[in-house]
């Protein structure tokens, strides 16, 4: 099976809402194929459709037409079941808000997962231990979410997302709520394990700093592909923007 | 078909580590259900959460929440504890005319208990029953619109847990236990103060004799009687949050607004 190397496939994907008694499609036709291990932003302004598109990648939204293959599997034929389980064990979430729960313990987020997988408790104890510490956060195990900062709870939600070893990790703004150094550290976390554990990673963006460790840039503009930009035309545009600051 | 490309994929994963990280953790730790001998594929078994873990969560929320489980809880407290004190009343009531004392009976009468020459106990008049049902139901209204609000300031936690792959029924499972601790707590606590005040105005009203003819069986059925109402009413309330709560669809756990 040659295709599967893509691990995502969107083909000719629409999406319409209605709002009140108002049409609106928020995706025109959309094709794009993810490779495997691929590091993927989308970028657009707000109300391009992004989130649309990247909730639809995320099997969180079922398009109005054509399909969304996640691992060759039309996600539109999957049933509450199967669609818990994509999410469980094929898809780590980041959310720009962190969203670790907050009665539980940055270990306990972690092992969550795991737990809804059916791992034995033990075993998620001592994954969850060994993930937190590739965050490097291996101390701070037994802390709630209170007690961490921003950039310390986006290193759990990352430890959280790559619990059952996604084929995918769906980054919605990573670093919008981090300042700039976390951020840039957040990416480079992102960027480490993507590499280390050839996970697909996508996320939406409007962060420069990502831009510059992505292997392909997906623009978005009005519900449609403006264009699909390699890292080695970025990487000038980026060089431009770096020389002059 | 569908589940067979995916229990296929599973496989192949299996046997093909995915990177360094996963060595230690091969996947057979999991029971793959497609593989398990003789049993026919349920897809419905993929994700699990077990009932003691679930128990667990639903305790840590309520311990972590505590001051907010304590106003949901006060008014389940409340209207509990004056459906036991009505009930315990009416036992020492009965209590003292079962003791067949003469005395005790015309204190009664004087406290304006209403019963004929003839009759050997007192029950609960239809004006009691009424405000007792009229306290129980205000009762399930708060406890309602409590648990709304808990399940609308939580809305960002279960869409984050169905993202991580919870079923609508776990998300269920939790609120009604949560309730269930809860009104178990609540409902306890009251019934417990309302037999004491009872008692104490009892032993008020008539003196320690009056007190000392209260049937501890009796007693022991009003108070628990009074809980599992309690308990019932609790997880009354909580049915329809929780089935709001459960039907959330995980992209909510996306929105940036809070």
């Amino acid at each position: 099976m040659p295709e599967t190397s893509h691990v995502v496939r969107v083909s000719g994907v629409t999406k319409n809402f209605r709002i009140g008694k108002i049409e609106v499609q928020a995706l025109k036709g959309v094709d794009l194929e993810i490779a495997r291990g691929e590091y993927l932003s989308i970028m657009g302004p707000s109300g391009s459709g992004k989130s649309t598109l990247f909730n639809m990648i995320g099997g969180l939204d079922k398009p109005s037409a054509g399909k969304v293959f996640i691992d060759e599997v039309d996600i539109a034929q999957l049933d509450a079941y199967e669609l818990a389980w994509l999410r469980c064990r094929k898809i780590g979430y980041i959310f720009q808000t962190f969203n670790i729960i907050q009665v539980m313990t940055a270990l306990e987020n972690v092992t969550l997962p795991m737990v809804f997988a059916g791992m034995n408790s033990d075993a998620t104890v001592k994954k969850g231990m060994r993930l937190l510490e590739q965050v490097g956060l291996g101390d701070r195990h037994s802390h709630k979410p209170f007690e961490l900062s921003g950039g310390q709870q986006q290193r759990v939600a990352i430890a959280r997302a790559l619990a059952n070893d996604p084929a995918i990790i769906l980054a919605d703004e990573p670093t919008g709520n981090l300042d700039l150094t976390t951020g840039e550290e957040i990416i480079a976390l992102l960027k480490r394990l993507s590499r280390e554990r050839r996970v697909t990673v996508i996320s939406a963006t409007h962060d420069i700093k990502m831009l510059n460790v992505s292997d392909r840039v997906v623009w978005i503009r009005d519900g449609r592909i403006d264009k699909i930009e390699n890292r080695e035309e970025l990487s000038i545009s980026i060089g431009k923007i770096r020389v002059r600051e | 078909m569908l589940s067979v490309e995916l229990r296929g994929e599973a496989r192949k994963q299996r046997a093909a580590p995915a990177g360094e990280f996963t060595d230690e953790f091969p996947m057979t730790q999991e029971p793959l259900f497609g593989e398990r001998p003789g049993k026919a594929p349920r897809a419905d078994r993929l994700v699990v959460l077990p009932f003691a873990t679930s128990v667990r969560i639903a305790y840590q929320s309520i311990k972590v929440r505590f001051f907010r489980s304590l106003i949901t809880t006060l008014s389940l407290v409340l209207a509990v504890s004056f459906l036991s004190f009505v009930d315990v009343s009416n036992d020492i009531a009965n209590g003292m005319l079962a003791s067949g004392d003469p005395e005790l009976r015309q204190s009664l009468l004087r406290a304006g208990y209403d019963f004929g020459p003839e009759e050997a106990n007192v029950a609960s008049t239809a004006k009691q029953r009424w405000i007792i049902i009229l306290s129980l139901l205000v009762c399930v209204v708060g406890i309602v619109n409590a648990q709304l609000m808990a399940v609308t300031e939580r809305f960002r936690e279960i869409g984050t847990m169905k993202c991580l792959g919870a079923l609508d029924r776990f998300v269920l499972r939790l609120f009604l236990l949560e309730a269930g601790m809860q009104g178990l707590a609540g409902a306890l606590s009251g019934a417990a103060a309302g037999a004491l005040f009872a008692l104490a105005a009892g032993l008020g009203r008539f003196g320690l004799e009056a007190v000392r003819e209260v049937g501890a069986g009796d007693l022991g059925l009003s108070i628990g009687w009074a809980t599992a109402t309690g308990v019932g009413l609790s997880l009354l309330g909580v049915l329809y949050p929780a089935w709001v709560a459960a039907r959330m669809q995980p992209v909510e756990a996306m929105r940036v607004e809070q």
